[in-house]
């Protein structure tokens, strides 16, 4: 299917904000921060489960230029959460500012504030602390119903009953299914049983955790921060601080990169705190190291899957059990490991006759997780997809033919996705395409080259979702100025993404005038409509519907208010590119003669304001293949080729789309091949920098194709569905079978590193 | 980071030699893994303005100065003709072009990390260092030695027409190394082999048992691979275990003495 | 101790402490677009020139540059905006952080190498990650203006 041609909407214009990035101007939270910040460093504990028995800041407070060192004794008592999502939270109120009980090597013990960084650093040497070492729960097979309790307190509170229970370990529990998953199982030719293990991974946004605070000339609490989640964020200040939301403005400056880590209000309460305690501006860096320890990395989960097929490759059933890790604070971990089961099983809607998903999250005394770019279904899709690799294999079929006998189609109901319609799938016409881009029929066979060096395919498929229906709410205002232009305003996050402008591009469709006559804003809490951030893929599909009807909605205004000028109907008027027309008289209001005449003795605002959200989430599909070489002698892996095809609906503006498609894969062959979050066995973290945590450069990665197949989704702005996280699902996979193919050896634990190749290790 | 009270742009060897009689004083070479140690050191003593950053000829071979920079080294035509492109190969894959344009090779090899590719070509060439107060020792004898105060003001490279080859295993192709091993075939001597990354420092492996001394034939290659294999000591680190890099030994063994007869 | 650094071409003097990194300092002086990403010498992001060669300014110090040409991407604009472009129209810009480290980088391969391999390219800015983009769109980026270069020569 061929989407409609638009004007605007549909082509790779620059990103607004392009040129100034590119030409490096101080637009980020460190360049744009006012000087003269009190610094601000967190001491924090180096033991993964203890208590504070004794803490003397006396020394600390000595230091010169030292202005304030906090301790537990000295924050609010009300438990909060950080996790930037819609009130009220599935995640458990389970934080303080400071705690006395420590609960991860990371977890800060104290706040110093400090007129400059050496002082600040000198001073948290000088505090002096006894801790109380207790055991650890550093085995997520082991949380459950361990004696050794997390979350021991009282007052610990789930706003949400998500099935957890804080005596247990136990952060959320559930089991739901479709139809008789151990009948049809019963019944199945061919039964696998198998156990995927994904571990934690960072974000590793080039710009790590940081914010800004200061009290403006009303003594509000001014927060400026590098976040996904400008509303979300006030609304945790207020309950962390215990200041009402109307002292409080958050706003983001450009981000440095986010993929979901900054969906987590990971630093802000700390200056916040300062700037209360102290009346001064604060700032806090996080160091890279920081961000490693103690950031928001990916959920560890394993995923425990039963598949069950006829010998003809008829999937008929998928009995899938998540373990999810989420560390020290409950966080995201409610919500995230959904998706790793609702995100993968409507894959095999085709022919699936039952499914069962159930999962546990468990608290450890490890970093505490959050969001990151596919947030569980990332996690299922490597579990989902490799046992359908090893379904064909075992049954000697392609693993292509497979997928195009069981994959989900146009039209049908999806069980497994909550009963939602497929109304926009082009997946199969992804595979299509992809097989014929990438050349499966000649690529999929191995090839010996000599020296023990293979090369071999891969192939997994993907979706995720484009919102999360009937909670996320985006909005978007629209103003007229007196030249002409318009204003957007939007409480959604650019984040690097290009939200802005493809945002921008839609209003110009909408306005029929050039991009360039759109001036976006965002975000800003005291300025932006609400919007619930910049998350859940949920930017395009949701707060783009809302700019198409505030679009539509403001052109209603214009309207109306041509016509009372012409003194003739509504009717009797037309919204063009140069103004309004009577088509009657030929008479014209420009846009500008308009939006002078509400700016005298008028009593209309030319502005409107939607909100939206959406009853469904529809899911955007993809197809990935991978060709390595690998090196069965050392176990090296080199990625020759990744080819994908992607159906986002109608991508706004393909060049952007295209590479958040190619960001994504490159970090799922991260995922893949070398990202590890890791603890020594006192569970200390050992990946602290990126001496320990490689990120993949760009001799990593080989070569990237992306297409794109495109579906038109009803309910989407333009017939759009979402890119952002789909993008990160099918590398690990389609590599794990690609080193299947070359090995002989199915790897179901990730990272596939060089020693676990080359010594036959799953 | 490391923190220095003083710093000293040193006019002469002798004066950095003096100022690094202080047990708080250290040399600053690149600086790149230098910063990352924590803590506060007297008097940084930059070598930068005594002219060590070239390479030259002399009547044996070649003089490294300590303050040419990995990215020179990697370029430079003779050395690289000398070594049928070794130095690019080995160098190449450390970090980034802005990080070897920094790093020193005196840094490097007064370093003896062990995740070394540096320590491990040189080796091969059998290089020695000259060192301000000792003189000229053999690196595979610096190697062995502790750090001390002396400054390291050249690597002598010999002119050794040798053939080479160099491999190394890496998780990721910027990384350090899983494993190094570089092997030589001198004129007239028996082959030269070093292991590297073990992941302790690099050290050459003997061919006590003269598996070798018959020629380099694939089948002698096999069993002075295993033989390597087993006389290598090898430890873990959170990029390899000790098993896996004996296993390396093996095979970048068989690869770099293979090398050697293509 | 006072240095004095010809900073974007202007002689800047100031007072620096013995360990005071010239990241520290040019940013301190007006050349915001240096940037800090890892902390450990890997990332490339704090990428100046120190007399026309490109290193790492997060491990230089400002001492050690005492007398010596310092230029950042604030004093290379004319030169950036020849090129920056094409990657604006890739999308590759995406978050931005990493930009003024790869730029710069990509302009000394440039005055190196004008007419590099796609695999000279990924060589030379192995160096300079970037998380968002996935470098296929920067490398697209690179080879068209390379590209309209030598349609503009002929």
């Amino acid at each position: 299917m061929s989407g409609k041609s638009y004007r605007v909407v549909g082509h790779s214009l620059r990103k607004k904000d392009a040129m100034s990035l590119l030409l490096g101007k101080p637009v980020y939270l460190d360049d744009v921060a006012p000087k003269g910040a009190l610094v601000v460093k967190l001491l924090r504990s180096p033991h993964p489960h203890a208590l504070i028995e004794t803490i003397d800041t006396t020394n600390a407070l000595k230091v010169p230029g030292v202005a304030a060192v906090y301790t537990y004794k000295d924050v609010p008592k009300t438990r909060f959460a950080i996790a930037g999502q819609t009130y009220p939270e599935p995640s458990p109120y389970d934080r303080l500012i400071l705690d006395r009980h420590l609960r991860f090597a990371g977890d800060p013990v104290a706040i110093i504030a400090a007129e400059t960084d050496a002082a600040a650093a000198r001073a948290m040497k000088l505090i002096k602390v006894t801790y109380k070492i207790l055991p650890a729960v550093l085995d997520p097979h082991t949380a459950k119903d361990n004696p050794v309790l997390v979350h021991p307190e009282e007052d610990w509170f789930p706003p949400c009953n998500v099935g957890g229970d804080n005596r247990r370990n136990l952060v959320a529990s559930e089991v739901g299914g479709d139809g008789d998953v151990e009948a049809v199982l019963a019944d199945c030719d061919i039964v696998l049983d198998r156990t995927y293990h994904t571990p934690a991974c960072n974000q590793a946004m080039m710009e790590t955790f940081r914010t800004y605070t200061a009290l403006d000339g009303y003594g509000r609490l001014r927060v400026l921060s590098s976040t996904q989640i400008v509303f979300h964020a006030r609304r945790i200040l207020s309950r962390a601080l215990g200041i009402p939301k109307s002292r409080i403005r958050v706003e983001k400056p450009r981000i440095g990169g986010g993929f979901g880590a900054k969906q987590t209000a990971v630093c802000e309460v700390y200056p916040a705190f300062v700037t209360l305690m102290t009346g001064r501006p604060a700032k806090l860096i996080y160091t890279r190291e920081e961000s490693q320890i103690a950031g928001s990395p990916r959920h560890e989960m394993e995923v425990h899957l039963r598949l069950g097929a006829n010998r003809d490759g008829h999937i008929r059933a998928l009995d899938v059990f998540t373990l999810s890790n989420t560390g020290a604070y409950g966080e995201h971990g409610p919500t995230t490991v959904g998706l790793s089961g609702h995100k993968s099983i409507p894959l095999y809607t085709g022919g699936l006759e039952a499914f069962r998903f159930g999962f546990d999250v468990v608290y450890t005394n490890l970093q505490p997780a959050g969001a990151y770019r596919g947030y569980g279904a990332t996690q299922g899709i490597f579990a989902v997809e490799s046992a359908v690799n090893e379904l064909a294999e075992t049954l000697g079929m392609d693993p292509t033919a497979i997928r195009e006998q069981n994959m989900v189609r146009e039209g049908m109901r999806m069980p497994a996705y909550y009963g939602e319609p497929n109304n926009a799938c082009a997946l199969d016409r992804c595979m299509a395409r992809c097989k014929e881009l990438f050349d499966w029929e000649h690529r999929y066979p191995v090839r010996d080259m000599g020296d023990g060096r293979v090369r071999a395919a891969g192939v997994a498929m993907a979706m995720q979702g484009s919102c999360i229906s009937n909670v996320d709410v985006g909005s978007a205002t629209i103003k007229l100025n007196e030249d002409g232009g318009y204003n957007l305003l939007i409480g959604a996050a650019d984040m690097g993404t290009g939200c802005d402008t493809i945002l921008a591009q839609m209003a110009a469709e909408c306005m029929d005038c050039p991009v360039e006559d759109v001036a976006v804003f965002g975000a800003d809490t005291d300025a932006s409509p609400y919007d619930s951030g910049s998350y859940a893929s949920s930017t395009t599909y949701v707060t783009g519907k809302a700019v198409e009807l505030a679009c539509a909605q403001l052109k209603q205004k214009l309207c109306a208010l041509a016509a009372q000028k012409l003194g003739v109907a509504e009717s009797g008027v037309e919204f063009t590119p140069s103004g309004v027309v009577c088509p009657a008289d030929g008479r014209v209001l420009t846009l500008s003669d308009l939006a002078y005449a509400a700016q005298c003795g008028s009593q209309t605002a030319l502005e409107a304001t939607v909100s939206h959200s959406s009853p469904v989430s529809p899911p955007p599909f993809m197809v990935g293949m991978a060709e390595v070489e690998v090196d069965t002698l050392t176990g090296e892996v080199r990625v020759l080729d990744y080819k994908a095809v992607v159906d986002c609906g109608q991508p706004i503006n393909p060049a952007l789309a295209r590479t958040q498609a190619e960001g994504g894969i490159v970090q799922g062959i991260g995922m893949a091949l070398m990202e590890n979050v890791t603890y020594d066995r006192h569970g200390k973290p050992v990946e602290r920098s990126f001496l320990q945590y490689r990120l993949p450069t760009r001799l990593d990665m080989g070569h990237l194709q992306v297409e794109f197949e495109q579906s038109n989704e009803p309910t989407g702005p333009f017939g759009a569905k979402s890119i952002g996280e789909i993008v990160i699902n099918t590398p690990s996979p389609a590599i794990a079978h690609a080193i299947y193919r070359a090995t002989g050896v199915w790897h179901r634990s990730l990272p596939i590193t060089p020693e676990k190749i080359a010594m036959g290790k799953q | 980071m490391l923190q220095f009270q003083n710093y000293v742009r040193a006019q002469s060897l002798e004066q950095a030699y003096t100022l690094n009689q202080n047990r708080r004083a250290r040399v600053l070479g690149g600086m790149l893994w230098l910063r990352t140690e924590g803590g506060t050191a007297g008097t940084a003593i930059d070598l930068s303005a005594l002219g060590l950053d070239t390479i030259e000829r002399t009547g044996e071979g070649w003089a490294i100065g300590a303050m040419v920079s990995l990215r020179t080294l990697e370029r430079h035509p003779e050395l690289n003709a000398m070594t049928g492109g070794a130095f690019a190969k080995a160098l190449a894959p450390i970090v980034g072009v802005q990080f070897r344009n920094l790093a020193t090779v005196g840094g490097s090899v007064w370093g003896r990390f062990g995740f070394s590719d540096v320590l491990t070509l040189l080796l091969a060439l059998d290089a020695e260092v000259e060192l301000y107060h000792a003189g000229r020792i053999p690196l595979a004898q610096f190697a062995e030695l502790a750090p001390d105060r002396d400054i390291l003001v050249r690597v002598l490279v010999p002119d050794a027409p040798v053939k080479l080859d160099y491999q190394a295993a890496r998780i990721a192709r910027t990384d350090l190394p899983l494993l190094t091993c570089a092997a030589a075939l001198p004129q007239d001597a028996p082959p030269r082999l070093i292991i590297g990354a073990r992941p302790m420092r690099a050290m050459p492996v003997a061919d006590a048992q003269g598996i070798l001394s018959a020629g380099l034939t694939p089948e002698a290659i096999r069993a002075f691979a295993d033989y390597a294999a087993g006389a290598v000591p090898t430890g873990t680190n959170s990029r390899g275990s000790a098993e896996y890099r004996t296993h390396l030994v093996k095979v970048l063994t068989t690869r770099a003495l293979g090398g050697l007869i293509q | 101790m006072t240095i004095t650094i010809q900073l974007n071409g202007r002689p800047v003097t100031a007072e620096v402490s013995p360990d005071t990194l010239l990241l520290d300092f040019v940013r301190a002086h007006g050349c915001a677009s240096v940037k800090c990403g890892c902390e450990t010498a890997g990332c490339g992001l704090c990428t100046v020139f120190l007399d026309d060669v490109p290193v790492l300014s997060c491990s230089v110090l400002a001492a050690r540059a005492d007398g010596h040409s310092v230029t950042t991407l604030e004093g290379l604009q004319d030169e950036a905006a020849e090129f920056v472009g094409f990657i604006a129209d890739q999308g590759a810009d995406q978050c931005g952080f990493c930009n003024p480290g790869f730029v710069m980088n990509t302009i000394a391969l440039l005055r190196d190498n004008p007419d590099p391999t796609d695999e000279e390219i990924r060589s030379y800015l192995a160096g300079n990650l970037c998380r968002c983009s996935g470098y296929e769109g920067q490398l697209r980026g690179i080879r068209s203006f390379l590209n309209s270069r030598k349609e503009g020569a002929q």
